[in-house]
């Protein structure tokens, strides 16, 4: 028995060993360690000025912003449909409604202001015209505005927080989810067609702005995880510098919801497959008591 | 013509047909394996236990899988991870048996070098097992392909890549395998085709040999010893159960796999539920993209070891580049087991630790074998391929040395260690940038490779260094 637990001992150590080598260890080479996420946004100034939501509304029209933007929360409709609107801008300007309930506020004023600077695109648009102009207006404006939408934005659903935050570039087909929205049951082939086509050409368009096409999350939660997920969306020129990603600006906790619903998504069983584990690993145990004890019966006539 | 009487109970009237009694005693309940063991000689049940659960979990799984490029990915993440009843079960139970069944394989292979399990009549137990090693290997590699994952597609392009370093027919052997000029629809159908069908069809056929294999010269046991097995079979059925040297299949040798079985069954199922995620790497999560390679390729965690082999060799000697010593070398890791119990120059059955100069080597092979897994997934830059080339070379002059070690031939061992160490000089110089391509470094792979070649054939003392 001595012989064959220091048997079992130099198995367990010599496999230890390669599977340290082979997944924390070459992991941490594979793939260079960044720092966490803060979503401080220390980079950027706020105005310090106090807003007041009802001339920020006021302010908004004054400004031009709904030549572009939808707020529905306000009855204000979107000026063009979204594929219109992608060849135009190259993505459709998001509604405004819940803008405020997924940004950090400090990032909002920022970027009205100074959006390339905010998106962290300075390096796409040396040469080149931002979709958005710049904010000319007054600190106390701006303070309005962003007062206006924080007092207009509802607290959002993990779903919601998806579609808000990513959902204007990323699909998330196991969601049924499209960059031009949620994909609709059709009553026949010719609404299906339609609705690919229009898909078809946001996509196109999508691409000639980013330069490249935007991956669907459907499998992000697996393919990269929590932390890496968390990190990135908080950063993405840290972790992958030069991409065409911008950095959104999203709170911590609306993050964290995205997390939750990209989870929800791509990992549906996780709960189910925690709860079955438990009893599988229950019958084994009682197997292997059973066993060794059906064993020592046998063995013990033999020595 | 066998005499046929009324049965008096369905068992009866099938024993009189099929020989159940007899059958039974053939295969379990006399067939008679050596007491004198330990649990490692429980890994043949806990492997077949493996395939069985790869052969019903890839029945369920096959039912939903799309063998397309356009629907494969879905097909398995979506359909069977979300859609189907307790898909993702099967799943995760193919996925990580399918990568936990080597662990085992090599546990069981090393088992056998170990205990000397492979000469004087069980040669080809090892021939046998080894062709199995090999076509699981096969088994492997096509099954990693069909999620259609990122390393699934640029796994499969690198690999069959390598098909092209074959002299002549390199190239068209290369569109051959993948049915197009790079890995495509065509690739992934075919692939399927093996993994569902032809490997299965010749593992079961191989795995029925590897048994047959075991019934004339009979399981090892820790001390080497042979025994009389027909003696010892009397003595066991005459109710001497302590004296005698055997035991039966069923139920003694069972009752212990039971229990070993049931302890290596927990370890599975906490992985197939807790940490799937060792045997199923985060990048094949992202569907197959022909336009954009991964910053870093490797093989799946078995086949490391024969990738750095192939790796190892990362700088052009003379007229040899690094590429063709690699795909030398990479040939000969693949096959080289097989020849085993020829490069073993001594007839003696006994553990490694009885063994002097094999106790050595045996732990030598396992260390090269554990750096060469690591280094063969650690990026391939600076001191890493360094370390490379020392492993892959060494796991070479290992083999090299295995006929002198065994037939105690100090002086042709001392010279194999020289040849090995002014490669690792010429290597290191050439690390530093301080040697070119010189005739010396030419010459001593020349040596090397002879060596390896020679050596076996050349040395003669089979038997003689008791």
């Amino acid at each position: 028995m001595n012989k064959e637990l220091k048997i079992l001992a130099i198995i367990i150590v010599l496999v230890g060993i390669t599977y340290w080598g082979i997944e924390p260890y070459a992991h941490s080479k594979m793939h260079p360690h960044h720092e966490p996420a803060t979503f401080k946004y220390e980079d950027l100034k706020a105005p310090n000025l106090k807003g007041d939501p009802k001339k920020g509304a006021q302010a908004i029209m004054n400004n031009g912003c709904t030549g572009c933007h939808s707020i529905k929360a306000a009855g204000i409709p979107a000026p063009m449909d979204p594929v219109s609107a992608s060849a135009s801008y190259g993505v459709n300007p998001p509604d405004l409604s819940n803008i405020a309930a997924v940004t950090d506020e400090k990032f909002l004023a920022a970027f009205i202001k100074h959006p390339v600077h905010a998106f962290k695109l300075d390096h796409k648009y040396k040469n080149k015209a931002f979709p958005m102009p710049d904010f000319f207006g007054s600190d106390q404006d701006l303070a309005d505005i962003v007062a206006y939408l924080k007092s207009i934005a509802k607290p959002q659903t993990p779903k919601g927080a998806f579609e808000v935050a990513c959902g204007r570039c990323h699909n998330l087909k196991y969601d049924g989810w499209t960059v031009i929205g949620e994909k609709p049951k059709f009553k026949n082939d010719v609404e299906k067609a339609d609705f690919e086509l229009k898909l078809a050409k946001y996509e196109a368009n999508l691409k000639k702005y980013l330069g490249t096409t935007p991956p669907d999350l459907s499998m992000y939660i697996r393919s990269r995880g929590h932390e890496y997920i968390r990190d990135f969306v908080e950063d993405p020129q840290k972790i992958l510098h030069g991409t065409a990603m911008p950095r959104v600006g999203l709170t911590e906790e609306a993050t964290m919801k995205v997390i939750e619903h990209l989870e929800k998504v791509g990992d549906r069983k996780k709960e189910k497959r925690n709860k079955l584990g438990i009893w599988v690993l229950g019958y084994f145990v009682i197997f292997a008591i059973l066993a060794y004890l059906w064993k020592q019966k046998i063995w013990r006539e033999l020595h | 013509m066998a005499h046929f009487t009324k049965a008096n109970s369905v068992y009866e009237w099938l024993d009189q047909r099929l020989a159940l009694d007899k059958l039974w005693k053939v295969l379990a309940a006399e067939y008679w394996i050596p007491k004198n063991i330990n649990f490692l000689w429980a890994m043949g049940v806990v492997l077949m236990t493996m395939f069985t659960i790869l052969l019903i979990s890839g029945i369920f799984l096959l039912m939903y899988y799309k063998p397309d490029t356009k629907l494969a990915f879905d097909s398995v993440n979506y359909t069977i991870m979300q859609e189907v009843w307790f898909g993702w079960l099967w799943r995760h139970m193919h996925a990580v048996a399918a990568s936990v069944v080597f662990l085992v394989i090599y546990i069981h292979m090393f088992t056998g070098i170990y205990y000397a399990s492979y000469k004087r009549g069980r040669e080809m137990i090892w021939i046998s097992g080894m062709l199995l090693f090999v076509t699981f290997s096969a088994e492997a590699f096509s099954g990693y392909m069909l999620p259609w994952g990122q390393m699934s597609y640029w796994a499969a392009q690198v690999i069959t890549n390598l098909f092209g370093g074959i002299p002549f027919i390199g190239d068209d052997l290369v569109v051959w395998i993948r049915g197009n000029f790079y890995v495509s629809d065509p690739t992934l159908t075919r692939f399927f085709m093996l993994h569902v069908l032809l490997m299965p069809l010749i593992i079961m056929a191989i795995i029925g040999l590897h048994f047959y294999t075991l019934r004339i010269p009979h399981v090892n046991n820790q001390d080497g010893e042979e025994i009389d097995f027909d003696a010892e079979a009397e003595k066991y059925k005459a109710g001497l159960k302590k004296e005698s040297k055997v035991i039966p299949f069923w139920p003694v040798f069972l009752s212990k796999d039971f229990f070993v079985l049931g302890v290596f069954m927990i370890f599975y199922f906490y992985l197939v539920f807790y940490h799937y995620d060792f045997a199923m790497d985060p990048i094949n999560f992202d569907p197959a993209n022909p336009m954009k390679t991964p910053p870093h390729i490797y093989p799946e965690w078995y086949f490391l070891w024969s990738y750095e082999v192939l790796r190892g060799f990362f700088f052009n000697v003379g007229p040899l580049s690094a590429m063709d010593m690699g795909l030398i070398a990479f040939g000969i890791a693949n096959v080289i087991f097989f020849f085993l119990p020829w490069f073993d120059k001594n007839d003696e059955v006994a553990p490694a630790s009885r063994r002097g100069g094999f106790k050595v080597w045996f732990w030598l092979l396992v260390i090269d074998m554990i750096v060469l897994t690591i280094w063969g997934k650690l990026p391939p830059t600076g001191f890493n391929a360094y370390i490379g080339y020392v492993a892959a070379v060494g796991f070479l002059a290992l083999w090299a040395a295995l006929p002198a070690v065994t037939a105690r031939k100090t002086g042709l061992l001392w010279f194999v260690i020289l040849v090995t160490l002014a490669l690792y000089v010429a290597g290191y110089m050439e690390y530093t940038k301080a040697l070119g391509n010189g005739f010396l470094i030419v010459s001593l792979f020349v040596i090397f490779y002879l060596l390896f070649f020679l050596n076996p054939v050349m040395v003669r003392n089979r038997g003689g260094a008791r």
